[in-house]
């Protein structure tokens, strides 16, 4: 049996095997993921993000405790930070999830940042794929929430959960950190702390800004307001998503089971609407566009010559040449070939 | 752009609830550039298995301070086993007496280090152990 055939057959040692395999980008990756990759899409692909100490790990653990309750398999990967002095990593997510040892319906693997924050999209995208194709019908993505890069695999997801907590800085950091807009579903957690109302408070105001503005967008753009006109008049056509706030105490399960069935309402929602089709689409465009920027400056620089490309940024830095006319420069020797 | 990295399970079986050893060997080893998994205190032997399996880790360094070593290693290594993963570098560290140590190392013990033991050691052996596949 191939490693492809035995994740298929969702045994937990290929399964753990072809994820190393990917992460790593082993030989033999490629293949590998050519034969997993028409086996999936069935998983609900559920991206967790939000500021470190919220209580990302410990919501993981009980959402997925619930879920496993319904019998549902759940896959989580955990992502933590790699340090940029060392290149090594402490990946501790693990420690509140102890509760799911011994389930043979959780697979939970952790994931080191690495440095590069394209370099980890791809791999969690790869790792997705991997846990999607050995068959778990759930995939909660843990990220650090602390970045764009955060935010970029959150976007690999179908369904973003974005979680808060109150006391950490004042109401404006929620707009500040520009996490709230990828979210379908906010969770303040911690909700026995006294301050948890006030967090919930800001968190409505936010998105009551955020939804008055769209409106005026689409009011202001011609192609906006026929598409509303065509949605109000197609009674097939669901209502928009709201964007629900949850209040959950990870620590005591309190809230889980009511933001459990909030993410099955979104994945209905999603399916429904026809966004599931247009956000798979709008991720598979922009995997591909990461893929070929990668394969293609790869190319670029193999072809040119190092000692010219260091001639090309001395110029750049003598200010003899503009960076863009370097590049484009670059570029067009490429296509030459 | 093979990017790999030695991955080490780092956890502590039994009952003791003292994790400071346990503490600074994963940050000794999170700046020699490894990847370290920390699962915390109170691991049963299973959850240790299904730990090293599920994170595919080439090292697993178990800390143990309650003398319980010759009742936990002897299990965890046949999980481990049992789990296809008889390959991996075990490594043990905590109060061991020297008559253990034959025992140990019939068991597939790959170190032990006692108090005192420098982080520098550890790291060498693992780097010399450990051989990533290309």
């Amino acid at each position: 049996m191939t490693l492809a055939a035995d994740v298929l057959d969702g045994k937990r040692r290929a399964v753990a095997r072809a994820l190393s395999v990917v992460e790593n980008n082993l030989a033999g990756a490629e293949e590998l993921l050519g034969d997993l990759y028409p086996h999936t899409g069935s998983a609900h692909l559920v991206g967790v993000t939000g500021a470190p100490g919220t209580g990302k790990s410990s919501l993981v653990n009980q959402m997925a405790l619930t879920l496993r309750q319904q019998a549902r398999t759940v896959g989580i990967i955990a992502v933590d930070p790699t340090s940029p002095f060392s290149g090594g990593a402490i990946l501790g997510d693990r420690i509140r999830m102890r509760d799911l040892s011994g389930d043979d319906g959780v697979f939970i693997r952790s994931m080191a940042t690495r440095g590069s924050l394209g370099g980890l999209a791809r791999a969690a995208a790869d790792a997705i794929k991997v846990l999607d194709a050995a068959g778990f019908d759930i995939i909660l993505i843990e990220t650090v929430g602390a970045g764009q890069g955060e935010v970029d695999i959150a976007r690999h997801a179908h369904s973003v959960i974005v979680v808060e907590a109150p006391g950490l800085g004042d109401d404006v950091q929620a707009i500040k950190a520009g996490i709230l807009e990828i979210a379908d579903i906010l969770v303040v957690n911690k909700s026995d702390d006294p301050r948890a109302p006030n967090t919930v408070k800001a968190l409505r105001a936010m998105l009551d800004l955020g939804s008055q503005r769209s409106t005026r967008a689409m009011v202001n753009h011609h192609g906006r307001v026929m598409e509303a006109v065509q949605s109000a008049s197609d009674s097939n056509q669901p209502a928009g998503w709201d964007v629900p706030i949850h209040t959950t105490t990870a620590t005591d399960g309190t809230g889980i089971a009511e933001l459990v069935n909030a993410l099955a309402r979104h994945r209905i929602y999603l399916i429904d609407s026809g966004e599931l089709a247009r956000r798979v689409r709008a991720q598979s465009a922009s995997e591909l566009d990461s893929l070929l920027r990668e394969l293609l400056v790869g190319r670029l620089l193999e072809s040119v010559d190092p000692a010219a490309l260091a001639q090309v940024v001395e110029q750049v830095a003598a200010r003899e040449l503009l960076p863009f006319a370097a590049a484009r420069m670059l570029v067009s020797e490429l296509i030459r070939l | 752009m093979t990017d790999r990295k030695i991955r080490v399970l780092v956890a502590k079986p039994g009952l003791d609830g003292h994790d400071r050893g346990a503490k600074v060997i994963a940050r000794a080893l999170r700046d020699a550039g490894m990847e370290v998994i920390y699962t915390g205190l109170r691991q049963t032997p299973e959850m240790i298995a299904e730990a090293a399996l599920q994170e595919d880790v080439d090292v697993v360094g178990l800390s143990i301070l309650s003398g319980a070593h010759m009742a936990l290693v002897p299990r965890i290594m046949e999980l481990l086993k049992q789990n296809d993963m008889a390959d991996v570098l075990v490594l043990l560290g905590g109060i061991v007496p020297d008559d253990d140590m034959p025992r140990l190392d019939a068991l597939g013990v790959g170190g032990v280090f006692g108090p005192g033991a420098s982080t520098t050691d550890i790291v060498k052996l693992i780097r010399e152990k450990v051989k990533l596949a290309p």
